[in-house]
């Protein structure tokens, strides 16, 4: 309450309001004259605070961010044109339009072309910097940048061109010439084969693109929602999940999303059970504010009105510092693991407050009631 | 009289002590299995990465190149080598042995379906469902349904040693077939045991067991190749490096860690004329996962340890801060700043040590919950933990308790007693 005031002007207000002013003034007063320990329950509930914010972002978070991760798996859904036919001519355009950059898609065409000494191999065309997003995991040594260079694959290049020479590759009787760029080496079927461009090997074979794989990202909801859409926009492919990648990602997330979650319980537990001591020890501490009160005739519920909205304003400015600490800490844990922030999440804020509010509240009740019975008397003599 | 003030303080004070007490017991329950559930989930979600499927795959060093397209083999069926089956039990003989978690041997070969009036040229998938393989004493059982867990089968898996097979479903949809109808392959009788759904090839192929494959082949104890899931540490430079230009010991930790690399390199030892590799879109992306998660699980846990030493030092000081008068009384006797912290020091250890032991049973009583619930699995807690988690109670105690101690300390005995602080 300012000093400056001229004494009607006091006198005016309080006989407007004369509770709501008292009250008012105890509480403010109540907190900066005990400032040390006020803020060290402010502190308290702000650290609470800003680890349960912390946590239940990173909980909402942490699926997109591992599904991020998982996409390096590369494609989740697989067109094949139905009986091995090609796919229409625009059938990647219509995929790119559908997935609208909800995900990397490449198309590849493959037949058995014929070495110069008449050995079969696997010949595919793509697009390199379409598999380049989508099959990160592919060793390569150089792509290729150039009409004619081959991406071949480390087993293939023993066959095809064992010292890195130039090397012919005929089909239906069509021969093409190319140079090696680069090797590529995944472990899997792609190390047997040759792998052009798809404007080279078009030109060559005149075979289109039989195969789109596509990495979508996204829930698994919105994923069959995509295959649902892929279905609709080419009716002449076949669209499949790769339920080994999609099963083995939804376990693993899972999984950690409930580890998550019993170690957020098992910290906002323990963050809220240091409030509620350090809250109920300075409330206890203030025994003797309370039995002046009581002697000088306040009511129960008064005190317990007193007692309920100094905890709830500690509560809630507690959770708002908190939460912006602890969208502080959510991000940090973001780009130091994930490299990538983590997005604040503004849903948790009423949770944490209404958290807060309701611990508080609980450690400022608690000690009144165990009070209630006892003569104002006996606690001013200090006993 | 240092001992009788701290035993008539723990006898007298139930209330408060137990207060103090069951807020470190709190912190070391959480932090134990926190810290032990950290230290195992990398183990446990490495698990549940295999069942992507497998990250190694052995083929025969001299092979000819694999001419597929779709799943159809388009290379003649007895061109190129062969592993032996008799070597493939070895794989449990290397030195990585108990991370291998399964194997599973593949034969494809080329057959003709007769239907109706006419035949149809497809491909037979000679596997291990679910055999028993031994090697030396150890028996174990290894197949696609361990290595290959999104293999889904409606009807029954067939038995290794019989004469039934599978048939994927969209050759079945084309077939009409259900589990139970005999099929004519290659002039053989079979019968369907069930039908199986895998999202891949095989749904356009018979899969069968390993011998009916090598007979149609007619060459027995053949495998094209063989699929090998283990549980592998993520890469690091030390693993990219080639092997032949490590010096002694540099190979030596480098053989001795279960990189991708060191245990495709002894399962290529281990098994003649054989060349094993990582399978990279499976072994390179589960380690980047398997370090975030683990990273994720680290960070929290450093969260839940600082949220736990927090409770733990609210309520010691919350504790200290309430026995004033008794201070007051002591420094009135004439005790010095010493004598008195000591004895709160005391107590505080006491708290601690026993907090932390009952906090470290609570704790791996919860770890090992959490394994079950999540995991399906055990977390166990090494006990070697225990004077660890003893010693960081009895230091966030003290750390929890020094400012509170250092305040009891300077009190002025005159307005402690009499109550005006």
């Amino acid at each position: 309450m300012s000093l400056s005031h001229s004494a009607p002007d006091v006198a005016a207000g309080r006989a407007q309001s004369p509770h709501t002013s008292m009250f008012l003034r105890m509480l403010v007063r109540a907190a900066v004259l005990r400032r040390g320990r006020a803020l060290s329950a402010l502190f308290a509930m702000v650290v609470a605070a800003g680890v349960a914010t912390a946590m239940l972002n990173l909980y909402v978070d942490v699926q997109a961010k591992l599904r991020r991760e998982f996409r390096n798996y590369g494609a989740n859904i697989i067109l094949v044109g139905r009986d091995r036919a090609s796919l229409p001519a625009d059938a990647l355009v219509r995929v790119d339009s559908v997935l609208a950059g909800r995900g990397v898609v490449a198309p590849f065409a493959l037949v058995v072309a014929r070495t110069s000494d008449d050995q079969p191999v696997v010949v595919a065309g793509t697009d390199f910097d379409r598999v380049r997003q989508l099959d990160r995991w592919w060793s390569v040594s150089n792509w290729p940048s150039a009409p004619q260079q081959a991406l071949v694959g480390v087993r293939a290049l023993s066959v095809v061109s064992p010292k890195s020479e130039p090397f012919d590759l005929s089909f239906q009787g069509h021969t093409v010439h190319l140079t090696s760029a680069g090797t590529v080496r995944t472990g899997a079927a792609e190390d047997s084969r040759i792998y052009l461009s798809l404007a080279d090997f078009a030109s060559w074979t005149g075979v289109q693109a039989s195969t789109i794989e596509v990495a979508a990202t996204g829930s698994p909801e919105e994923i069959s929602a995509i295959m649902h859409q892929l279905e609709q926009a080419i009716p002449a492919a076949d669209v499949r999940p790769v339920r080994q990648i999609m099963e083995g990602e939804a376990r693993v997330l899972g999984k950690t999303r409930a580890t998550l979650l019993a170690a957020a319980a098992l910290i906002i537990l323990t963050a809220a059970l240091c409030v509620l001591s350090t809250l109920m020890g300075w409330v206890f501490d203030r025994r003797r504010d309370f039995a002046i009160m009581k002697a000088l005739g306040a009511s129960d519920r008064l005190l317990n009105g007193f007692f309920a909205a100094e905890a709830a304003a500690l509560g809630a400015s507690g959770a708002v510092i908190g939460f912006v600490l602890g969208i502080g800490i959510a991000a940090w844990i973001g780009r130091v693991n994930f490299h990538a922030p983590v997005v604040p999440r503004f849903t948790v804020l009423p949770f944490v407050l209404a958290g807060s509010i309701v611990v508080t509240l609980l450690s400022a009740v608690l000690p009144i009631w165990l009070l209630r019975r006892v003569q104002p008397a006996v606690i001013l003599r200090g006993e | 009289m240092f001992a009788r003030l701290v035993y008539e303080s723990f006898r007298r004070q139930k209330r408060r002590k137990l207060l103090a007490g069951a807020a470190i017991t709190l912190g070391v329950t959480v932090a134990t299995a926190m810290i032990a559930v950290a230290t195992d989930i990398g183990d446990k979600i490495n698990r549940e990465l295999r069942t992507i499927g497998a990250n190694l795959l052995v083929t025969p060093q001299e092979d000819t190149l694999d001419v597929e397209i779709g799943g159809v083999n388009l290379k003649p069926p007895s061109d190129g080598a062969f592993l032996n089956e008799a070597d493939l039990p070895k794989i449990k003989g290397t030195f990585w042995h108990n991370n291998i978690t399964g194997f599973a041997p593949m034969l494809p070969v080329n057959v003709t379906l007769q239907r109706g009036g006419g035949a149809e040229n497809l491909t037979l998938l000679g596997t291990y469902f679910a055999r028993q393989v031994s090697f030396g004493k150890e028996e174990f059982t290894t197949g696609v349904r361990s290595t290959n867990p999104w293999w889904k089968v409606s009807g029954a898996w067939p038995d290794d040693s019989s004469r039934d097979v599978l048939l994927g479903e969209r050759l079945a949809a084309r077939l009409s077939a259900r589990p139970g109808d005999g099929v004519t392959v290659s002039g053989r009788q079979l019968r369907i045991s069930g039908i199986l759904s895998t999202g891949g090839s095989e749904d356009d192929q018979i899969v069968a067991p390993i011998a009916l494959a090598q007979e149609i082949l007619g060459k027995p104890g053949a495998v094209r190749r063989v699929y090998v899931s283990a549980l592998t540490k993520p890469e690091d430079a030390l693993a990219r490096r080639d092997p032949k230009s490590m010096s002694g010991p540099v190979y030596d930790r480098w053989y001795c860690s279960p990189y991708p690399q060191s245990i495709a390199f002894q399962l290529q030892e281990a098994i003649p004329h054989s060349h094993a590799e990582q399978i990279r879109q499976v072994a390179q992306n589960e380690g980047a996962v398997l370090t975030r998660i683990e990273g994720l699980i680290f960070l929290i846990t450093l969260a839940a340890l600082f949220a736990s030493a927090l409770a733990v030092s609210a309520a010691m000081a919350t504790a200290i801060f309430e026995r004033r008068a008794e201070v007051g009384l002591m420094k009135a006797l004439g005790a010095g700043k010493l004598s008195v912290a000591s004895i709160f020091f005391a107590e505080a250890a006491l708290l601690a040590l026993i907090g932390g032991l009952v906090g470290f049973a609570a704790g791996g009583l919860l770890a090992h919950q959490i394994g079950r619930s999540i995991f399906d699995s055990q977390i166990t807690i090494p006990p070697v933990l225990l004077p660890v988690i003893l010693a960081i109670a009895v230091i966030v105690t003290f750390a929890g308790s020094a400012v509170a101690i250092r305040q009891a300390v300077r009190l002025d005995p005159v307005l402690a007693l009499r109550g005006e602080l």
